[in-house]
């Protein structure tokens, strides 16, 4: 009986990290705002009373596409370089990330300038308009965000004030770019491929 | 309605900012919360450990984060609306209103269970240490808590039921609105088997969570019946409604913050509130929240509708409005009963000491009102009633926990 009792105290009680456990719970509320306003593009499809719709104006952004799914390969060996302390290597690996990103960010402004002037779709147009630059609008709000984050990391890491201990808040921060990520991955099924 | 052409002003703006920035504030917290449930527990705090208080405020704010979000979503489009000219729920462009009371409603719904589910912790706390006995059924008390939150998710639309959602959408929403009732049964049940053959004092604490067990069960009863949509079609938006609401949050939300007053007022301030004051607040407002609201049942199936301020002498509801009105003079006397006393009590009140209810949780193991250190050296934990170990050595919980 004693020997169990002080095999217990001495077992290491180890809790999860607080800052991954509060970026998932971020996560959790902020997929829920994202949620709604799918649901809100689905159920608006096809109910424009007037035009443009989908199908005439819109095109499939590879390139971007590409671009933003690659960032999340590239922060993510930017956290694996400082956890080996590859403060430089890190670095590189950053400027990518913001690199993709704003072409990302690029493209999505080349998209919107040519539905404007081109195509003559505002977001007072139709229900396409409302729903279309509003979802795409809050995702492109979000890579932003990050981006600002990245960006402030990269020229704290260039001022050499970066160093492995800060590897698990470049984590936290890596989590909240994969979320982007991913919801751009179901705004991207959403908007061009089953709305189209 | 939400349009700039029905609602011109400000008012409406300052509104929807207003509930885009609490909720923004209501997410921070409730991270705060499950963060700190989930990394901050002290050694041996298992989940399965933790007291009942602490797992329905990290259920609450699990809720919050689904529920929170599409209510700020909602906003956010009724802004876009205003100030760029969107169509979200503009009819003339082919928006939908149905679709913002869905959005409402997915967060109306859960929101009323994120209020009630705090209510049932300090239930949770309180009962327990009058009945002198452990809270029975600890794992189905959490299991239920988990459905709770699971279900509360899947019943908005009963709110919506005079909408016209059709046969499958209602019977949906009614089958889950019923099934909700299976884990609070589970609850209520629980409760009563904790008070059941223990030594039970009646501070004025435990007097609020008997008022509570009674006025919940009666509170869940007319929420069953409305549930049932051809039952709601008649009363939806009658004061039948009001009556049953407002038995939930007065009858079972309200009591139970009153007898949390009382419980843990001598550890907020190192002072007892007064029991005999406490007790004249207790059943004057017991007398005036049983004339209001169990009278304010009767109109609602004569008819009488919500959001009115005036009808015809003839309708036959003047006298339960009557008695109704009556029972305000009441709960005004209780509510200055309860304001004296905290006041005279946080100045005059007897000293509490650390532990003046002999309870079991670790709050009661630190002086009142706690250092802001909490506790100097952090304590470890072998079972759900901590304090009860340390003052029993002989004969510890974790004898007979898993």
């Amino acid at each position: 009986m004693s020997a169990t009792s002080i095999t217990l105290h001495e077992q290491s009680w180890t809790l999860p990290s607080r800052g991954s456990v509060g970026i998932l719970c971020l996560i959790a509320a902020e997929s829920a705002v994202f949620i709604i306003f799918v649901v809100a593009y689905l159920f608006y499809l096809g109910k424009s009373v007037s035009g443009p719709t989908p199908r005439e104006v819109l095109e499939i952004p590879i390139a971007g596409t590409v671009c933003l799914l690659s960032s999340s390969l590239t922060v993510y060996l930017a956290v694996a370089a400082l956890r080996r302390n590859q403060v430089r290597v890190c670095s590189w690996w950053l400027a990518s990330t913001v690199l993709l990103g704003g072409m990302f960010l690029a493209g999505t402004a080349r998209e919107w300038h040519q539905l404007i002037y081109r195509d003559g779709l505002t977001i007072r147009t139709n229900l396409f308009g409302t729903t279309f630059y509003s979802l795409v609008g809050l995702h492109a709000t979000h890579v932003v965000a990050g981006l600002v984050m990245l960006s402030l990391t990269l020229v704290f890491a260039l001022c050499g004030r970066v160093s492995q201990t800060h590897s698990e808040r470049l984590d936290i921060l890596s989590i909240y770019w994969h979320f982007v990520d991913g919801v751009w991955v179901v705004v991207f099924t959403v908007v061009y491929v089953l709305g189209r | 309605m939400t349009a700039k052409v029905f609602s011109p002003g400000h008012s409406t703006d300052y509104w929807a900012l207003g509930i885009l920035l609490s909720g923004i504030g209501t997410i921070g917290t409730a991270l705060n919360i499950v963060t700190t449930t989930i990394c901050m527990r002290c050694r041996g705090m298992t989940l399965n450990r933790m007291p009942l208080l602490v797992w329905l405020y990290f259920v609450t704010c699990c809720m919050v984060f689904l529920a929170i979000g599409p209510l700020t979503a909602a906003q956010i489009m009724l802004l876009i609306d205003r100030y760029l000219g969107a169509h979200f729920f503009d009819t003339q462009a082919g928006g939908s209103a149905v679709l913002w009371m869905h959005f409402f409603w997915i967060f109306g719904h859960p929101e009323v269970y994120i209020l009630v589910l705090p209510a049932f912790g300090f239930a949770n706390e309180i009962i327990p240490v009058f009945s002198r006995k452990a809270i029975f059924g600890y794992p189905a008390m959490v299991a239920a808590t988990v459905a709770i939150g699971f279900i509360s998710l899947s019943v908005w639309a009963h709110h919506m039921f005079t909408v016209g959602l059709g046969a499958g959408a209602n019977a949906f929403f009614t089958l889950a609105t019923m099934i909700i009732a299976v884990p609070t049964g589970i609850k209520i049940f629980n409760w009563i088997a904790t008070l059941w053959g223990g030594k039970i004092r009646f501070t004025v604490a435990m007097m609020f969570c008997a008022a509570f067990l009674f006025q919940f069960l009666v509170a869940g009863l007319t929420g069953i019946m409305l549930s049932s949509s051809p039952f709601d079609w008649q009363l939806s938006g009658s004061y039948f409604v009001v009556a049953h609401f407002h038995y939930v949050l007065v009858g079972a939300i309200l009591f139970t913050i009153f007898a949390a007053f009382y419980y843990w007022f001598p550890k907020m301030s190192g002072r007892m509130l007064n029991e005999r004051l406490g007790k004249w607040h207790f059943w004057l407002f017991l007398i005036g929240f049983h004339l209001t609201f169990d009278f304010m049942h009767i109109p609602g199936v004569l008819g009488m509708p919500r959001r009115i301020y005036t009808y015809q002498f003839d309708r036959g509801w003047a006298i339960w409005n009557l008695i109704v009105s009556s029972g305000v003079v009441f709960q005004v006397l209780a509510i200055a009963c309860f304001v004296f006393n905290l006041v005279q009590s946080y100045f005059r009140g007897t000293i509490a000491g650390p532990d003046p209810w002999d309870a079991w949780t670790l709050e009661w193991s630190t002086a009142s009102p706690p250092p802001s250190y909490n506790f100097a050296a952090i304590p470890e934990v072998k079972s759900r009633r901590p304090l009860w170990d340390a003052k029993h050595p002989d004969d510890p919980d974790s004898n007979y926990e898993p």
